[in-house]
């Protein structure tokens, strides 16, 4: 029972600190690049796409679809290394 | 064959096949009505939650809404995505663990209060209710256009497709459903994306296209033709905008955030069989939803420089067919002011001669792009499906808010199974009537309402539920403290600023835009009021006593995803 609730706070851990790396990631692409430094990032044209704009219409999308992938399999590792996979 | 011909067609196979899943996954038992039996796999799971997110707004009105926006309609794009990423990374995963029926189930014991339970049922009927409205809408509007029947036939007979599926099969059913509905769906949108995306600019795939070179052997970038056409017609460029950054910000994570809490998204993830397959699905989700959400703003691109170019200047006599069957709905409406006969269509609103409403640009897209007839009949059944999707979802939700939450949870505890299961499908069936009721007579606001349903669950249920899982000291007096104070706050600055009901009604509103706290819209302002719902609920918290030790092993035995009693081998 203590090594169960040691590990439940460890992997409990662990899990914030994948949270909160993932979440400014989210915040990142979107907030930042999308929005608050978008006129700056315009400056910057990728084929017929201002880089700011890009990221707001586009990019942002597919980095959330990857967060979450992401996020699945290293949540899928912790589960198994404390033991609490099902 | 004719378009109506095609729409028939298309349309009757797709409700055959709808009812078919329904009377083979017909739910026997509560547990079947309510979470499908709890067994759906995270694929299944993924295609039905998309399909029960992206609902007529996405599918009809979104691409419509950038195309008119341009940049600002980048809110929509990052707002209804980026949501999942909360969805999956704070919520699904525990909400699963905790293993229950609803997100009422979820408030009411981690928060061991039948108050805070009453207060979530409301919640959860408020945030449906206005929903479900501009559902039933939708599915009129595309059988009035593509089937010339009257719009109140068009509801009626959704209501009864949308009745016999969710009544029936409750939850087992809609997901089943949900999983054809999606693949229709996603279809009628890519067919006429691609189709117009190589005729535009060769290129066979939308999201590319809409950053690539056009066809007609200029070597100009799409992009910049359009920036040019909307300036030259006195519009702001497309890529840049017009709204306040605070602005975009604010309505941006209002979005994100209502989209994680509102309870019939939520609710999906209750019905898949493990924590992994939880998150799982969620991904799954996401990556289906994003197939649609990054070719809208192409489609939106492609339906705004082909607009432009078709009735920009041109004689009125001139005009193709479609312009003439959308202007008999009086959704396209030309006024010839200088008497030229030509279409004038300016930002100057003194001069402009065009208004077009936002929501035929999809469903007249594939007819401005001149498609084949079956193409555009397949759009109609897209939106059908769009719609339906979603409205059984919202039903359900409120079916069980009241079977489930209000009269076996609160009024009748002693209510056998079977019975419950009726009470369920009664509540299902009057909420038809009444979503179709609202359909028929629309009160005016419901279309600013929907939009407004995001600020609504963002108020009230996201920090309930997001302090409930991270915030093991959280009680019910903070809980119930910051969602009364959240979703009222919420509701208070929507009447005010969105109906002007304090200061003399609609007319008012627009002068009431320079008073917005924050320089922050009615749509944004959901994160204000979410923001507010966190820091009462912890300042109440720090005077009234932490909640009992039970509960707090409850919050424990949800972060970690296996079984609670079980042994752990060593």
């Amino acid at each position: 029972m203590i090594d169960k609730k040691k590990n439940a706070k460890a992997y409990w851990k662990e899990n914030l600190r994948l949270l909160l790396l993932l979440l400014s990631i989210w915040f990142l692409v979107s907030y930042g690049a999308g929005i608050l430094f978008r006129e700056t990032l315009d400056n910057i044209q990728i084929g017929g796409f201002k880089l700011g704009f890009w990221f707001a219409q586009q990019g942002s999308i597919y980095i959330f679809v990857i967060l979450i992938f992401v996020y699945v399999k290293k949540m899928n590792k912790l589960d198994k290394k404390y033991n609490f996979d099902e | 064959m004719s378009v109506q011909l095609w729409t028939y067609i298309l349309v009757g196979i797709t409700f055959a096949i709808y009812i078919g899943i329904a009377i083979w996954s017909k739910a026997s038992s509560t547990k079947d009505f309510y979470v499908a039996g709890g067994g759906v796999s995270p694929l299944a799971n993924g295609m039905a939650t998309a399909a029960d997110w992206m609902s007529a707004a996405s599918f009809i009105s979104m691409a419509g809404i950038i195309s008119f926006a341009g940049y600002d309609g980048s809110v929509y794009l990052m707002g209804w995505t980026g949501g999942y990423v909360l969805l999956a990374l704070l919520l699904a995963p525990y909400l699963r663990k905790f293993g229950k029926f609803t997100v009422p189930d979820f408030i009411g014991d981690r928060y061991y209060s039948k108050t805070a339970r009453i207060v979530a049922v409301i919640c959860a009927l408020i945030v449906s209710f206005t929903y479900v409205a501009g559902q039933m809408r939708g599915v009129g509007v595309v059988f009035s256009r593509f089937l010339e029947v009257d719009i109140n036939t068009g509801v009626i007979i959704g209501m009864i497709i949308v009745l016999f599926y969710a009544v029936l099969g409750g939850m087992k059913g809609i997901t089943y459903t949900q999983v054809a509905q999606y693949c229709v769906l996603i279809f009628a949108f890519m067919v006429p994306a691609i189709f117009i995306s190589i005729q535009m600019t060769g290129n066979p795939i939308p999201q590319l296209g809409m950053g690539s070179t056009l066809n007609d052997g200029s070597g100009m970038y799409l992009l910049d033709k359009l920036n040019g056409l909307s300036t030259e017609l006195g519009f702001s460029e497309y890529t840049s905008g017009t709204k306040s950054k605070t602005d975009v910000f604010a309505i941006t994570l209002a979005l994100m955030v209502g989209t994680a809490g509102l309870p019939h998204v939520i609710v999906r993830f209750f019905t898949v069989k493990r924590v992994r397959d939880a998150r799982k699905s969620a991904g799954i989700a996401l990556l289906l939803i994003a197939i649609l959400y990054t070719a809208a703003p192409a489609v939106a691109v492609f339906a705004r420089t082909n607009m432009l170019e078709t009735v920009s200047n041109q004689p009125y006599a001139s005009m193709p067919e479609w312009f003439k069957n959308w202007e008999t709905t009086g959704l396209l409406q030309f006024d010839d002011k200088n008497g030229d006969e030509k279409i004038q269509y300016v930002a100057n609103a003194q001069l402009n001669e065009l208004k077009v409403d936002r929501d035929i640009m999809v469903l007249a897209n594939p007819e401005i792009a001149k498609l084949p007839n079956w193409v555009i009949a397949l759009v109609a059944a897209g939106g059908l499906a769009a719609a339906l999707s979603t409205a059984a979802g919202l039903l359900l939700v409120i079916s069980a808010s009241v079977s489930h939450d209000l009269i076996k949870k609160i009024i009748f505890p002693k209510i056998s199974e079977k019975g419950e299961l009726w009470v369920a499908r009664g509540a299902a069936t009057c909420a038809v009537i009444i979503a179709g009721y609202f359909g028929i007579n629309p009160p005016g606001f419901v279309a600013a309402v929907v939009a407004l349903a995001f600020g609504l669950a963002a108020a009230s249920f996201f920090p309930a539920i997001v302090l409930g899982i991270f915030y093991k000291k959280m009680n019910k007096e903070g809980a119930i403290g910051g969602m009364v104070v959240g979703i009222s706050l919420m509701l208070f600055y929507m009447l005010k600023f969105k109906f002007g009901i304090f200061d003399g009604g609609k007319e008012a509103i627009a002068e009431l835009s320079s008073e917005w706290w924050f320089g922050i819209s009615p749509e944004g302002f959901g994160t204000v009021a979410m923001v507010v719902n966190f820091v009462v609920a912890i300042i109440i918290l720090q005077f009234t006593p932490p909640p009992p030790n039970e509960v707090q092993e409850i919050v424990e035995d949800i972060r970690i995803p296996n079984g609670a009693g079980e042994a752990i081998d060593h």
